[in-house]
């Protein structure tokens, strides 16, 4: 058995690995040597290589975003971390008109091989700007490689192969996962950027989910597994450029279709794949698909409200029995539940 | 800080000729309908990109924003590969994929040019922070006008390349106008520009942008300040565009720029003021001037005719290099 590690301790791993056998990969970001360290993922990599290799910056995340970009055009490999996502719109020029594009409007000339590690924020009242996951924006935008690793073995595989990958890749990360324990081998190991993966199989419903609400899909399905309920759960690892074979195959064996997705309902992620799967298995389709997302909301802060905010296991759980023609469980949710930290012992930062 | 020699001074001369003669030959093709992009023309501006290319080789770095033209061809950037790219051939410096307003030629040490006010200011100063955080020095030139200095970015970038005394020569080319926006409605009364530098102890200078001389003068002080590792620059020249923002066309009908403003620059024009300064000064004969001018249009369309026999980009070729292998 391969030992246990949290998700935060697999991140600072793979770009230790990383430093370690290329000088050219760095780390750039606002307190990436700080003591803090970026929730523990970059922890001790300023003492092990320096402010040559860990580079804190700033607060000028479109400029050294942009810098980022130059240091790739100039051979290096930066891994740039925004601790929470929503400052990475401070750069949204830099990702999406230029990182995004160099390669293919300079006729292949020029490669950028820069990741930008992003936090998705959620509980403790972190609210509207600290806790969106605009994943479906990024995975929109052709030229930008989007990951979002939910377990600590994907973390380190596919934060492996981003840094070692010749394009601008952006890893979603989500803060609740960072405390998350799973089997991850020692050295190095990547887990190639191609696919989606069948995390559990099943036969009688598909979910197709990524990140946190991937752990979530998981929960659901080993509640349905007690009533006889078997799920085939897909984490989609990386959203662009998507392939769904995995999920039109699952679909066609299933017949049932839940897309979860941490984004907002209107033209998010899940749309994507309910699109793909209607295209491609629609006669295979006993039902019509679920979507399981946030409301077109911005993320109210009082927990009485972001207790109903989030979906939860319970809701993909329902959305499950429902397809399968079996009535719905109630759930108990109170507006001072401790709904807003993902287990007691979670006390923060966030 | 040397002034020019009579040689380097009709070098200068010629290879702001030679841009000039480019620039006009392409607005004249303009009209044919076959260039089909954006293009913002350098016509009045060529001194700048000549007097500060004159001291940076192959191996400097130079980027640029929509108006590139003079930065990539001073900067050693191919004619025929930037026609084609014009002509949206796929012999073209982009191979199609970019036009006009996204010129490259790394191996000339155009890094890249795009049409985002202030979005290759940071890029450039990357270029010279990788080479810094591997123990080495790699100067990089970044062109960019008056409005980028208005953007966020502009700042942000300053600082970095301050904070790490980074070799970087931040050049104005100040035309006044932000399309057809004048400076007095952007910027304060009595902004200079180049004393944006102060605050961050960076060189700064001012020079005339429609003298070779001058540009040569203070681009080479510069240059060898950011060289010598005391830190970055930020140099302003002073200049005019002739024709409107975009395209070949003089736009004076629409008279957002008073008639006694345009011709006084027009009076004070790059080329005309350096061939007589030439000619006066016996450096060169109106019969050299002739002949070079002959020696670069057969060069311009010899270009003409390699981009305009280049073939289309095959079909294929729209899915490539979404992505680096």
């Amino acid at each position: 058995m391969a030992r246990v590690i949290k998700y935060v301790e697999a991140l600072n791993e793979a770009q230790d690995l990383c430093m370690a056998r290329d000088p050219k990969v760095f780390l750039f970001g606002l307190g990436v040597s700080d003591p803090a360290a970026i929730f523990g993922s970059t922890k001790n990599l300023y003492q092990k290589y320096g402010p040559k290799r860990v580079v804190d910056m700033p607060v000028s995340e479109n400029a050294m975003t942009g810098v980022a970009l130059g240091a790739a055009l100039a051979g290096m490999r930066p891994v740039m971390t925004h601790i929470r996502l929503e400052f990475a719109l401070l750069a949204i020029d830099q990702i999406v008109n230029q990182a995004a594009k160099w390669h293919y409007m300079f006729g292949g000339q020029a490669s950028v091989p820069m990741v930008i590690r992003l936090i998705v924020g959620r509980g403790w009242g972190q609210g509207a700007q600290h806790s969106q996951s605009l994943h479906s924006w990024f995975a929109h935008i052709p030229g930008l490689k989007v990951i979002m690793p939910s377990t600590p073995y994907d973390a380190k595989g596919l934060l492996i192969s981003a840094i070692e990958d010749n394009n601008p890749v952006l890893c979603i990360e989500h803060r609740w996962l960072y405390n998350l324990t799973g089997e991850v081998p020692e050295g190095i190991y990547k887990i190639p950027l191609t696919e989606p993966h069948v995390i559990q199989k099943g036969t009688d419903v598909t979910i197709v989910a990524s990140s946190y609400s991937t752990i979530e899909a998981l929960e659901a399905a080993s509640d349905l597994e007690k009533e006889g309920i078997s799920c085939e759960v897909i984490d989609l690892r990386l959203l662009n450029p998507l392939n769904d074979t995995k999920i039109i195959e699952s679909v066609k064996k299933t017949g049932n279709l839940i897309a979860v997705d941490m984004g907002w309902r209107s033209g998010g992620f899940a749309a994507e794949i309910v699109a793909r799967v209607v295209e491609k298995a629609h006669t295979a389709l006993k039902n019509p698909p679920v979507r399981i997302t946030l409301p077109d909301l911005p993320t109210p802060t009082s927990r009485a409200l972001s207790n109903y905010y989030y979906p939860l296991p319970h809701d993909i759980a329902n959305a499950a029995r429902s397809l399968l023609g079996k009535s719905p469980r109630l759930s108990h949710i109170t507006p001072d539940a401790f709904l807003d930290i993902p287990h007691l012992n979670f006390t923060g930062p966030f | 800080m040397t002034s020019l020699t009579p040689e380097n001074s009709k070098d200068l001369f010629r290879k702001a000729l030679r841009v000039r003669l480019i620039e006009q030959k392409i607005m004249d093709l303009y009209e044919e309908h076959e260039m089909r992009c954006p293009t913002h023309f350098s016509i009045g501006q060529e001194a700048i990109a000549v007097g500060v290319c004159a001291h940076l080789s192959k191996e400097d770095v130079v980027t640029s924003a929509h108006r590139s033209h003079a930065h990539y061809l001073s900067k050693g950037g191919s004619l025929k590969a930037m026609l084609s790219e014009l002509y949206g051939k796929e012999t073209g410096c982009a191979s199609g994929k970019g036009g006009s307003m996204h010129l490259i030629d790394r191996e000339a040490g155009f890094l890249g040019a795009v049409p985002i006010v202030g979005s290759t200011i940071p890029i450039g100063v990357g270029v010279s922070f990788a080479a810094h955080l591997q123990g080495e020095s790699k100067l990089t030139t970044i062109f960019f006008g008056d409005a980028a200095t208005e953007t966020g970015v502009f700042y942000e970038s300053l600082n970095f390349a301050a904070l790490h005394k980074l070799p970087v020569v931040m050049v104005c080319e100040n035309n006044f106008y932000s399309v057809m926006t004048p400076l007095q409605d952007r910027r304060p009364e009595n902004f200079e520009i180049y004393k944006i530098a102060q605050p961050f102890g960076v060189f700064c200078a001012q020079g005339d942008g429609n003298n070779i001389d001058d540009v040569f003068q203070i681009s080479q002080r510069a240059i060898e300040h950011a060289r010598s590792g005391k830190g970055p620059a930020l140099i302003e020249f002073k200049t005019y565009r002739y024709v409107e923002h975009c395209g070949p066309f003089p736009d004076d009908h629409l008279a957002y720029r008073p008639e006694n403003e345009v011709n006084e620059w027009k009076n004070k024009d790059p080329i005309e003021l350096h061939k007589n300064h030439l000619l006066s000064k016996e450096i060169i004969t109106e019969d050299e001037f002739l002949e070079w001018t002959r020696i670069i249009h057969d060069e311009i369309e010899d270009a003409v005719m390699y981009a305009k026999s280049s073939s289309f980009p095959h079909r294929h070729t729209l899915e490539q290099d979404l992505f680096a292998a």
